[in-house]
């Protein structure tokens, strides 16, 4: 069991962040830095998707950007964006007290576990389009939902073995809970007594998500989405075909297709998506990342 | 004796699995001990969220030493026979005894130690548990519903030793995730050597092991809570049962809601709290309605009294309602008609078209029933159209469980006439037995065209339910059409419901042209789509008929009295149950009875004779020389004839039961004094003729043959 550590209780949304980088870097994680493709959820990362794949150990945190076109609310929702900060850790394979790991790092960011309410609930977690699915659970921290648990079972309709152990925290809604915020864009930024100056949230993030709403629900050419989404998919099998020292460009070809994800949020937040239309979509991008995870797991087993 | 422990610990196990999972863990060591000649004298399980945990008591130390008796072949069976059998017996011909001209073997097998045998059946329980969904962890090959932490293990107070890919049998578990004695938190390990001292080391370690008292737990602090404040719990069993399987130490602590959402619609909030957050609604005892104020379950008794729990729950429905609201002023910004716009291109099921096309078939057919119905036709046919709309709707989708009641709340929202807003509303009911059917004529029109149209839809692409599949709920359709249909005494006749219903799909088949009339006298084109229809509506009559035994079975009817009146194919469900119901008081009274015997002899003789050719032919005579039991029962007969054809009219079967019973005296008279086969052909003529008089007038109530005795 971990003992609780007489840490400093985070002052700020980045703070948090901080302490999360720390407990985790000394867990043994490397600690990356977000990719740079428009993504729906940190899982989408390659350093989750692709190196959840093949035997190689592997155990990395991050902060991955998530963009979520549909979820815009002008700012005007306290809870809800369409661009948000998820934490992401992947570890691989799974260490046997990962959910005491998991409950150090609660505790690491200020939450006293005698006095919450800890839950784990059970959420099997997928993800169709990237032909993912695992076991495990949401978290709730007094009935809200803080992390997503998930043991990989399979990623790009391939099976994890050994098993990737993922945790992905919300970051904003914790946030907000650790603060007692509850108002996101009242979350301070960086500490309220910094030399500099005090940012909240909304002074960094407010006036993105006016924009990003508007365009995402109404600017974004449906036509040009379409026919870039098309133009994606076409590519991905292209690159997959071109090699670098033997190996297939598996890397740049999963960018293409994280584009395409991405290009299909934003058709799918204008309306343009057809309910019986959805699973097509859906099942395209599958089997680009299917062709992705492939390739990627051949290469490793070269290694 | 002995008693034996097991406990199989876990990461935590979800709640809806785990009583499944104490039923399967008593049934495979029940199957194990059987197999292996025990018969320990209590067996008991447990499940809650990390650990499933198994109890014998009364198991002897070792199997008792056994002697087994091999027959083998006959003495001069042929040499080959002989090698096979001491191969497969494991013996030399030396240790063979003849007996009775046969090879015997005698073999006296030690009984293994029981502690060996319940180290195989551990293993071979973990690894053939039945989990609904499985998964693999780390590195290892083992299956378990979430990683296996654990296996404590011990049998007379000893630990069994065995080892299951890594994980080492012992004597020692741990108490609650987070509470713990003493300072700090973190689950605490303990050994304990039996279950009395398991029982008591899970308590003193905050573990409640048995659900029933996790639930008790559950129940009783809701009410206390509620006590204290005045209110009145809104009791759910399903809801008690999850929490149950979600913490190890239960504790009530109720929590506030901001007054301000109590003007959302109360369904909204309760299922908000229940499908999102799993918490317990209360109510004001004063007015009835929701008090702003929720019960969640936590899994720890907090040091602050559950302060900090409470408040932060209540944050997250503040924006869980927050968010209701959102999706409600959304909604009515959109409205009806881009909602019916989107069924079109939302799938109701592969082949049977998208939603907007069975919103099209519903008003058809919503059309045709609200006449029969009492309902007005244009208000019937605009309930029906915009039935299904809310499946478009924000609120709808995020809580399913709503569809319908939304579009009845968002129908007054937008000011449409208030029995269209409750058509739309109550389309989906009856949702299962216990729930009320709809009784506003107009809601009962949309209702039944609902369900028609589903029942039709699946029956044509021949997706019938089978033994305990029923995967599109085509039963609980049609139960719900036959009670809507009795309780509001509709008279429907179903075999045109059923073509009505299959019309619509023709158009979506795009195949011929399909006759509505598929009554069995109606004319009907000889083509295979006819055939086609015809056979479905003939399918869904009996598939009703079905239904309709199992609902008066309930009722203490007898299905054969149901059979013998669907024989008279009469599809109007209100009068088919008149008749059971006048048939059934009939058949308890002497003269019901009797008749029925009188009727079964002469429907015998009369099938007998007919075998042999005769035959009905001509008007009923009686011959003047007739006797006396002749002449009364054709008295008799001729008596009935008129008020028995009135009462059937009228359709007051008990009265028409009442002049049935009349032939009672008469047709016993006939059978026992009267030989049908007379020598004479005039005479046998007119007493089979008699008799067929009588089996045709009881023919008119029931088919009698189809009742037993």
């Amino acid at each position: 069991m971990p003992a609780a550590k007489t840490q400093e209780k985070p002052k700020s949304f980045q703070d948090l962040i901080l302490t999360l980088h720390d407990y985790w870097s000394a867990q043994g994680c490397v600690i990356l830095q977000p990719h740079d493709v428009e993504v729906g959820a940190g899982t989408l990362h390659p350093a989750t998707v692709l190196r959840a794949l093949g035997p190689k150990p592997w155990n990395a945190a991050y902060v991955q950007p998530s963009r979520r076109p549909g979820d815009g609310r002008y700012g005007e929702n306290p809870n809800r964006l369409q661009h948000y900060y998820q934490y992401q850790v992947i570890l691989k394979p799974n260490p046997p007290n990962m959910q005491d790991l998991y409950l150090g790092s609660l505790e690491a960011i200020g939450l006293d576990l005698r006095t919450h309410d800890i839950r784990f609930v059970e959420d099997d977690w997928e993800n169709p389009t990237v032909g993912a699915w695992g076991l495990g659970w949401e978290v709730w921290c007094d009935g809200m939902e803080v992390s997503q648990y998930t043991y990989f079972q399979q990623v790009g309709g391939l099976d994890v073995s050994p098993v990737a152990g993922e945790l992905t925290y919300g970051l904003e809604r914790l946030a907000m809970y650790v603060f007692g915020v509850d108002n996101v864009y009242d979350l301070p930024f960086n500490d309220p007594d910094a030399p500099l100056g005090h940012l909240t949230y909304g002074d960094v993030f407010l006036e993105n998500e006016r924009q990003q709403s508007e365009a995402n629900f109404h600017g974004y050419d449906v036509a040009v989405l379409k026919r870039q989404f098309e133009d994606m998919e076409q590519q991905v099998p292209l690159m997959l075909a071109r090699s670098y020292q033997g190996k297939s460009l598996v890397l740049p070809a999963y960018d293409m297709v994280l584009k395409a994800s991405h290009l299909f949020n934003l058709m799918n937040a204008r309306g343009a998506i057809a309910v019986a239309e959805r699973a097509s979509y859906i099942g395209r991008i599958r089997d680009l990342c299917k062709l992705c995870a492939s390739a990627w797991v051949e290469q490793q087993d070269a290694a | 004796m002995p008693q034996l422990l097991l406990e199989l610990f876990s990461e935590e196990i979800p709640a809806r699995m785990q009583a499944g999972a104490a039923r399967d863990l008593e049934r495979m060591a029940r199957e194990h001990l059987a197999a292996a000649g025990f018969l320990p004298e209590a067996l008991k399980t447990f499940a809650g969220p990390r650990r499933l945990t198994l109890v014998v008591e009364g198991l002897p130390i070792a199997q008792a030493d056994r002697k087994e008796e091999l027959k083998g072949p006959r003495v001069g069976a042929p040499p080959q026979a002989l090698e096979g059998f001491l191969r497969k017996a494991g013996l030399t011909q030396d240790q063979l005894v003849e007996r009775d001209g046969v090879w015997m073997a005698f073999i006296e097998k030690t009984g293994r130690p029981t502690t060996q045998i319940v180290a195989e059946m551990v293993e071979a329980i973990i690894r053939g548990f039945p989990w609904p969904k499985s998964m693999t962890w780390g590195a290892s090959k083992l299956r378990w519903v979430r990683p296996l932490k654990r296996i404590l293990c011990v049998f007379d107070r000893e630990v069994v030793p065995f080892a299951i890919e890594g994980i080492e049998a012992g004597d020692v578990t741990e108490g609650h995730r987070f509470m713990r004695v003493g300072y700090g938190w973190g689950g605490q390990p303990f050994k304990a050597r039996d279950f009395d001292e398991y029982a008591k080391g899970l308590l003193d370690h905050f573990v409640v092991l048995d659900v029933e008292e996790r639930k008790s737990r559950i129940l009783e602090g809701c009410k206390t809570l509620c006590f204290a404040r005045n209110l009145e719990l809104v009791e759910d069993l399903g809801l008690l049962e999850e929490v149950a399987g979600l913490a190890e130490w239960p504790t009530p602590v109720l929590g506030d809601m901001d007054p301000a959402f109590l003007d959302l619609p109360g369904e909204v909030i309760r299922t908000s709290m229940r499908t999102h957050q799993k918490y317990f609604a209360v109510r004001d005892p004063a007015t009835g309605g929701l008090a702003p104020h929720f019960i969640t379950i936590a899994n720890v008794q907090s040091a602050d009294g559950g302060k900090v729990i409470a408040e932060g729950n209540a944050k997250v429905l503040s924006s869980r309602l927050s968010d209701a609201r959102f999706f409600w002023d959304e909604d009515v910004k959109v409205g009806f008609e881009p909602w019916l716009d989107k069924l079109n291109g939302v799938t109701f099921h592969a082949k049977l078209g998208t939603m907007a096309e069975r919103v099209e078939r519903i008003v058809a057919l919503a059309t045709w029933i609200a006449p029969q119905v009492g309902a007005d036709v244009e208000k019937a046919r605009e309930a029906a159209r915009l039935a299904k709309g809310d499946l478009a709707s924000q609120m709808v989708g995020e809580f399913p469980e709503l569809q319908g009641l939304m579009g009845g709340y968002y129908a007054r929202e937008f000011g449409l006439d208030a029995d269209i807003a409750g058509a739309i509303r109550d389309h989906y009911k009856p949702q299962g037995p216990s729930d009320a059917v709809p009784a506003a004529p107009l809601s009962v029109a949309v209702a039944l065209a609902d369900k028609l149209d589903t029942l039709a839809g699946f029956f044509v692409i021949d997706e019938k339910p089978t033994g305990s599949k029923d995967p599109y709920a085509l039963r609980r359709a049609a139960l719900g059409v036959i009670r809507t249909i009795l309780d509001g005494g509709h008279r429907l006749p179903l075999l045109f419901a059923g073509g009505s219903a299959l019309l619509g799909f023709v158009r979506l088949f795009k195949s011929g042209m399909l006759n509505v009339s598929l009554r069995p006298d109606a004319p009907l084109p000889e083509d295979e789509d006819s055939r086609a229809a015809r056979a479905v509506v003939y399918d869904l009559l009996a598939f009703f008929a079905d239904r309709l035994k199992v609902t008066l079975k309930d009722q203490g009817k007898r299905h054969d009295l149901v059979d013998a009146v669907f024989a008279l194919g009469d599809d109007d469900l209100v009068r088919i149950v008149a008749r059971v119901e006048a048939l059934d008081g009939f058949l308890k009274t002497d003269d019901g009875k009797n008749l029925l015997a009188g009727y079964k002899r002469a429907s015998n003789i009369l099938k007998a004779e007919e075998k042999k050719g005769w035959k009905a032919q001509g008007g009923r005579e009686i011959l003047p020389d007739a006797s006396a039991p002749e002449v009364q029962l054709h008295d008799a007969l001729r008596m009935i004839e008129k008020p028995l054809a009135d009462a059937l009219a009228a359709e007051d079967f008990t009265a028409a039961m009442r002049e049935l019973a009349g032939l009672r005296g008469p047709v016993d008279a006939f059978l026992d004094g009267v030989f049908v086969n007379s020598d004479v052909p005039a005479e046998r003529d007119s007493r089979l003729k008699t008799l067929a008089a009588v089996r045709d007038a009881m023919g008119q109530v029931a088919d009698f043959s189809l009742i037993g005795g």
